[in-house]
């Protein structure tokens, strides 16, 4: 008996010591595709780089924290003005107007009627949005409508089915998420609307669509649909339509960003499918993208050997400083891009514990600290960023801002932490290249692969040393060209006086 | 000392070093005068399998040194990863299926070429490749980023003077006409990949056969452990 009890214990140590070591194995391998760190990011060949963590749990509130009788039920988004947060709680068919004090969030109160409006009450709102007046607008989608109010509550006016003939009348009008710009123009993101983004003026009159998606299709779906399709076929087949965007946010300087998670996977690498976009008035993506990847979320979508496909970017949100960070449901993760479209760090996992997700669904930013919501678990995780993270974004201002050597020493800072960040090389290297070091700069570009940068400074030493030593190439070039005529000149004279000693000779 | 001397002496003014000599300086009018070229190397024995294999491995080392050697501008090579016999391996190994290819199918339909011929003939025509991409390993070093098109023009022009090389090759080699040596092309790169496959299941079944054998010798082992 106890024989056996041995054998299972010893059994049972060995597989502990086997697991054990398949997952230092996995920590150890550089390039098998799978995170091995909470943060991490890609070096040039695409590898993932462990990093210092960026961001830090600071809290979690859940419903509890706050007071409420009604826990949060499947809550849609988050919308962030100054220090107050508003919370969408789609599932109870209110909005939570919460205030931050310091590090405190408190419920400043619960809105789920609107003084004057029929109906006054929400059907499964998805979406808000604060003006800088004030004034709340709240997408109501079962009630087929935008409702503002003022911020006492107070109905203001409605934004409903546009009557317009462009406006496919058979549609029912579904507002699913809405963006408010500075002078009171409502954009509203409607499911089974795929022209674009339904755009009302602030006297809710209807103006048209903006940034539809393109159609995308198959060279071969097409020949077989026009030709090879009988009319009848053509009828039952799937219409070649754009696909709706996921999620839109409006930016400081009023441009809007959209998330998009339904494409081909096989479109992502090769930036045809873009997920990020960022669209300007005329509806046109103006995202710059100046990494060696797209800005696409993961690049390895197998992990633990379980293909879980590429990221669902659900819901993005722009900081002051143009830096974007997206959240992905599908592995509960955070990515921030800046402006170049380069990505700064990665960060999360799905999970219960704190800074993981069940399924993240929405995004906010409050200063420099991050908000996420979590519609299964129903709370929101408060991020702050570490020194690391701050340094980050100190170094990427002060280099907006023109101050480059500023930029580089917040750089050096950085390489400190995390001796594999390409960024940092880059930005030391053009502060090396603006004092004249092209040597030095050279190096760093070398180190981050970045040829562009590289070339140019390649180029300012070529041209210094070409004028250093001029006196040696013109030397070297003249011999290549003098010594060859010397030779052909004298063997020339060898010739001819040979054959006058020849002739000499027959005479 | 001076036995060897004259050892090394009349080594080099023996006949087969000449002649070695002679056939590697060949390769300059194959270059350029491809139709001749290649009819007299095979049919007027001016070239040799031992200058044939001299540039064949010249290849491999120009292949070398330009992993290593060429500007990170122009070249994306994780060198931390590559291993320089697997990379002169992945050449070799499909130059020489090529040939064999090749052989096999030009021989059933009345070819001229032997398969020392047909070696001999595509070592030659990768001599364009050596003569351009070696100095421009050097080149890539001294050009930056945005001059690229001087660069790439030049690799394409080596590129695509084999493949020339190569097709007049071939159809000096075998007496074929153009048409021909067109079809025997496709034919050969089919041919090609029908070896590839054969290769591959007689490994699985190969490494099937040894775990069988492994498999018993455990069962074995156990049994009277």
């Amino acid at each position: 008996m106890t024989v056996k009890v041995m054998h299972r214990l010893l059994a049972l140590i060995m597989t502990v010591i086997m697991f054990a070591s398949i997952n230092i194995n996995t920590a150890l391998a550089a390039d098998d595709g799978y995170p091995v760190s909470y943060t991490y990011n890609y070096d040039y060949w695409g590898d993932i780089r462990e990093s210092p963590d960026a961001y830090r749990v600071d809290q979690v509130i859940y419903s509890v924290d706050l007071g409420l009788d009604t826990a949060m039920r499947k809550p849609q988004s988050l919308f962030v003005q100054g220090n107050d947060l508003y919370v969408c709680d789609t599932g109870n068919n209110r909005i939570l107007h919460l205030n931050r004090n310091g590090n405190e969030f408190t419920l400043v109160r619960v809105i789920d009627t609107v003084l004057g409006a029929e109906p006054n009450t929400f059907n499964t709102p998805n979406d808000v949005a604060v003006d800088p007046e004030g004034n709340i607008y709240v997408a109501d989608t079962n009630n087929s409508r935008v409702v503002m109010m003022d911020k006492d509550l107070n109905y203001v006016q409605q934004f409903v089915k546009p009557t317009d003939s462009t406006f496919d009348q058979s549609l029912s009008f579904l507002p699913n998420k809405i963006v408010v710009d500075k002078s009171g123009r409502v954009f509203v993101l409607a499911s089974n609307v795929n022209k674009g983004l339904v755009k009302f003026e602030a006297n809710t009159t209807f103006t048209g669509f903006v940034g539809a998606n393109k159609v995308s299709y198959n060279f071969f779906d097409y020949i077989w649909k026009m030709y090879f399709s009988t009319k009848e076929q053509r009828a039952q087949q799937v219409a070649f339509v754009p696909t709706e965007y996921c999620n839109i946010y409006m930016d400081a300087d009023s441009f809007i960003y959209a998330t998009n998670i339904s494409f081909s996977e096989y479109d992502l690498l090769s930036d045809v499918a873009q997920p990020i976009r960022r669209l300007n008035g005329i509806g046109n993506d103006i995202l710059i993208k100046n990494d060696r990847y797209p800005p696409i979320g993961d690049l390895y979508w197998v992990e633990q050997s379980i293909p879980m496909g590429p990221s669902k970017l659900v819901d993005i949100t722009v900081l002051d400083n143009d830096i974007y960070i997206a959240v992905d449901q599908t592995r509960g993760r955070i990515f921030g891009y800046d402006s170049q479209g380069i990505m700064l760090w990665a960060f999360g996992t799905t999970g219960n514990s704190e800074g993981t997700f069940t399924s993240a669904i929405s995004i906010e930013h409050m200063g420099k600290d991050l908000l996420v919501l979590d519609q299964n678990g129903g709370n929101i995780t408060v991020f702050t960023p570490t020194e690391y993270g701050n340094l980050i974004y100190d170094a990427s201002e002060s280099y907006l801002k023109g101050d480059y050597d500023g930029s580089a020493e917040k750089w050096e800072e950085v390489l400190k932490l995390n001796a594999n960040y390409n960024l940092a090389f880059i930005g030391i290297g053009r502060s090396l290249l603006r004092q004249d070091e092209y040597i030095k700069a050279m190096e760093y570009f070398e180190m981050a692969h970045d040829r562009d940068n590289y070339g140019r400074s390649f180029r300012l030493y070529r041209k210094v040393w070409v004028e250093e030593n001029i006196g040696w190439v013109v030397a070297v070039l003249a011999c290549l060209v003098i010594i060859p005529l010397v030779k052909h000149s004298v063997n020339k004279i060898r010739m001819e006086v040979a054959a006058y000693e020849r002739n000499q000779v027959r005479k | 000392m001076s036995a060897t001397k004259s050892a090394s002496k009349s080594f080099f003014r023996s006949e087969k070093w000449q002649k070695y000599i002679a056939s590697m300086k060949y390769a300059k009018y194959v270059l350029f005068h491809p139709f001749d070229g290649f009819w007299d190397l095979v049919h007027e024995r001016r070239g040799s399998i031992a200058a044939a294999t001299t540039y064949l491995f010249l290849f491999l080392i120009t292949r070398v040194i330009q992993l290593m050697f060429t500007n990170f501008q122009f070249i994306n090579v994780p060198l931390q990863y590559i291993n320089i016999f697997e990379q002169c391996a992945s050449l070799l190994f499909p130059f020489l299926l090529l040939c064999l290819a090749n052989w096999s199918l030009t021989t059933l339909f009345d070819g001229k070429g032997r398969f020392s011929d047909i070696y001999m003939a595509m070592c030659y025509a990768l001599v364009p490749y050596t003569l351009i991409q070696l100095p421009l390993v050097f080149v890539s070093n001294i050009i930056a980023f945005d001059e690229a098109a001087f660069y790439t023009v030049l690799m394409s022009v080596s590129t695509a003077w084999c493949v020339f090389l190569v097709f007049i090759g071939l159809m000096q080699v075998h007496d074929y006409t153009p048409g021909k040596t067109v079809i025997f092309l496709i034919a050969t790169v089919l041919g090609l990949l029908i070896i590839i496959f054969l290769l591959l299941v007689f490994l699985s079944l190969l490494s099937d056969a040894l775990s069988y054998f492994i498999s018993l010798y455990r069962e074995i082992a156990f049994r009277l452990y």
